[in-house]
């Protein structure tokens, strides 16, 4: 069975429609990338999945390891094991990183009826993934993402993941505001959570995160629909000719 | 109007009532210095009244379901139920019951070294001259109609002296439980507490209330912070939504002395609550920490006064309100810099989160500065909790009322983080913990429309 079905998904924002017919398959393990030029609809794609309630769907369907996402709510899509890295992390005064952590894993766990992580079990997790994304453990004590630059902020969505283990990561624009190190940085803790019981949806505007993260299937998003689809080398080729061709394109086969 | 004024001279009949059935018991027992005080106040009261919405000092609060509100004085009544409300982490624990000292529920037994504790009408009886002192030398009774009334009808409370140089490690725990039923009944609790000369000490005065009928609580505490002594005061305000609650701290403190108020309104219907530092002393320092949090109809005011009579002093206030439903509340900050209080820095800060459309704050700064060389400055935000932290929050698999009960909890940590001392702000915590969790998950019901009797959010008529 595959993960995610995505089938004729049409969504509205404020009344716009943004998508207008998506149609994607993702199978367990696999690492899919979206790509597209500004506007076309990748990041509705992301909110959509993470079940974000001012995304509006107004039609087609999103089955999730055989259950209708699209009843889910952004909770229960976490804890069924969807995890969205955001394009803006939020910042959250008063609550700290740690017990932020704490207490997501706890609700995952509780939700799949499991005893809470105790302490023993949290630390030294923590500690390991907070290796592999070069970060300062003293950050933890500091409330959510308050002060943290643009790097930081990155990495801390990515230590997110790493710690609760999703089937399905989005990566909505990770790449964003980042340079070369922390990039780099980032894309090294996203391949290190590679496996076969995972997959990836990796958007971005660029070429260059898919340098770090080799994607096995790359979809130019346009317009609201997926234009073309193909292996990792159409990076290269969008890298060289832009966007220009699949927006001629698109509008070409658009009936007249 | 008639019917108004009516129901005010029925009221006003029964606070006489009250003061002349003392009558008796200031005749066998009172010093004749009380009972001078006591005719003042009286006569003060029964000329002014209660103040209305005309009044600047409550602009924004209507006393009119208290005042149309026939409160009698409760029954004797020695016993009463207060598993739930124990403090275990506390040096000792006085018990009032109705504004009655409950010997039998308190316990004072093994006290710390330097501290002396009673109830206050005991200590009129053993130790007049020390209360002789201080009792009434404080609160203004021209000034405030409820001092007023307190001053007259005040029947014990608690007296607490801190020896110097005494620290006292654990927290003073002073319970007053009103026990309600189907007549409405009053209180008015009076405590003194003098700390000596660079003392330490914490007193947590906790209100609660058993059943719901309507109960009137109307107390005045004057802290005596001596030079250098370092002083925490905790209110804690957790009545049902059917009482009336009017507080006040006055706090005089010496030079050096450094007081900490920390306010907790979490329950009552209609409450008040007073603040009064006067910083008489150089270099005394002040914090004045409070966080309201209200449902259905609660009216939250809180009333401070911070006056700077000396030199070098600085006052820390910051109030957090977090309002749901139909609830009120008023936050008034007013300082008040003498002429001679030169390099005084004074700053108030009120943050407030409304939870629904109906939920309504008022805040109001007001500044009276009459030295040249100072420091005073001011602000307040409302705000709402936002979309984005609370999606964010959900989509690591926090389920809705969690998430809200965090973002409540964020904001209410502020205040929690200005308690230094460890055994109050513990059990404070778990009180606004749970507080936050009724209102994240709405667990309150919201009445349709206030009773003719209940106090809570209204308007002048």
């Amino acid at each position: 069975m595959s993960l995610l079905e995505i089938k004729d998904l049409h969504a509205s924002v404020e009344g716009h429609e943004i998508l207008k017919g998506v149609n994607l398959t993702i199978n367990p393990g696999e690492v899919h990338s979206i790509m597209g030029p500004n506007g076309s609809g990748k990041s509705t794609l992301a909110q959509v999945l993470a079940r974000r309630e001012t995304y509006e769907v107004t039609g087609g369907e999103i089955l999730y390891q055989g259950k209708n996402l699209l009843e889910m709510k952004p909770e229960e899509a976490a804890c069924e094991g969807i995890f969205m890295a955001f394009q803006y992390p939020v910042e959250i005064p008063g609550i700290s990183n740690a017990y932020f952590l704490r207490s997501a894993i706890n609700a995952v766990r509780k939700y799949r009826g499991e005893d809470e992580m105790d302490a023993m079990d949290f630390l030294p997790l923590f500690r390991e993934n907070l290796k592999l994304l070069e970060m300062d453990e003293k950050l933890m004590n500091r409330s959510v993402n308050e002060g943290f630059s643009g790097g930081e902020k990155k990495r801390n969505e990515i230590l997110q993941l790493a710690m609760l283990q999703p089937k399905l990561a989005i990566l909505d624009e990770t790449d964003s505001g980042l340079d070369i190190d922390a990039l780099r940085i980032v894309a090294n803790g996203v391949n290190a959570l590679r496996s076969p019981e995972r997959s990836m949806l990796v958007i971005t505007h660029y070429q260059r995160l898919l340098n770090y993260i080799v994607p096995d299937f790359i979809h130019v998003l346009v317009d609201g629909q997926i234009a073309r689809s193909g292996g990792p080398e159409l990076a290269q080729e969008l890298e060289e000719t832009g966007y220009g061709w699949a927006e001629s394109e698109t509008q070409q086969a658009l009936p007249a | 109007m008639r019917l108004m004024g009516m129901a005010t001279a029925i009221q006003s009949k029964n606070y006489l009532e009250a003061f002349n059935d003392l009558e008796p018991q200031r005749q066998a027992s009172e010093p004749l210095w009380l009972s001078q005080l006591r005719n003042e106040a009286w006569s003060v009261f029964s000329s002014n009244g209660f103040p209305t919405t005309r009044d600047e000092d409550w602009r924004f609060t209507s006393l009119a379901p208290l005042t149309r509100t026939a409160f009698r004085r409760a029954a004797a009544n020695e016993t009463a139920d207060i598993g739930p409300y124990r403090f275990d982490g506390a040096a000792c624990r006085l018990v009032f019951i109705d504004g009655r000292f409950a010997p039998a529920l308190s316990d004072a037994s093994t006290l710390p070294a330097g501290l002396e504790i009673s109830s206050l009408a005991h200590a009129l009886k053993e130790k007049a001259e020390g209360v002789e002192q201080h009792l009434g030398r404080y609160v203004d009774i021209r000034r405030d109609a409820f001092s007023a009334l307190n001053t007259a009808l005040w029947e014990d409370g608690a007296y607490i002296r801190i020896a110097r140089g005494a620290h006292l490690e654990q927290p003073i725990h002073l319970l007053f439980l009103s026990v309600t039923g189907e007549t409405p009944t009053m209180t008015h609790p009076r405590s003194l507490i003098v700390a000596g000369q660079a003392s330490q000490a914490a007193i947590i005065e906790d209100y609660v209330s058993t059943g719901d009928g309507a109960a009137f609580s109307n107390s005045v505490t004057e802290l005596v912070a001596g030079d250098d002594s370092n002083i925490s005061h905790y209110l804690v305000e957790r009545e049902n939504y059917n009482s009336f609650n009017v507080s006040t701290l006055r706090l005089e403190q010496a030079r050096g002395a450094n007081v900490s108020s920390h306010s907790l309104l979490l329950g009552g219907g209609l409450v008040r609550n007073n603040v009064h530092p006067l910083l008489n002393g150089p270099g005394a320092d002040c914090l004045i920490n409070g966080l309201f949090v209200g449902a259905g109809r609660q009216h939250l005011d809180n009333y401070m006064l911070v006056e700077h009579a000396s030199p070098n002093c600085s006052s820390r206030q910051f109030y957090n309100g977090i309002l749901d439903q139909h609830a009120r509340g008023v936050f008034h900050g007013r300082i008040v810099v003498h002429k001679d209080a030169q390099k005084t820095d004074a700053k108030q800060t009120n943050r407030n989160l409304l939870l629904s459309d109906d939920a309504r704050v008022d805040t109001k700064p007001q500044l009276e500065i009459r030295a040249d060389d100072v420091k005073c400055t001011h602000g307040a935000t409302i705000g709402r909790i936002e979309d984005e932290p609370l999606f964010y929050l959900r989509s690591r698999g926090l389920d809705e009322t969690s998430a809200r009960n965090l973002l409540l909890y964020a904001f209410a940590a502020e205040c929690l983080d200005r308690m230094k001392e460890q055994p109050s702000r513990n059990f404070v915590e778990k009180l606004i913990q749970q507080r936050l969790l009724e209102i994240a998950s709405a667990a309150q019901p919201v009445p349709s429309e206030p009773a003719q009797s209940a106090p809570g959010a209204e308007e002048d008529a």
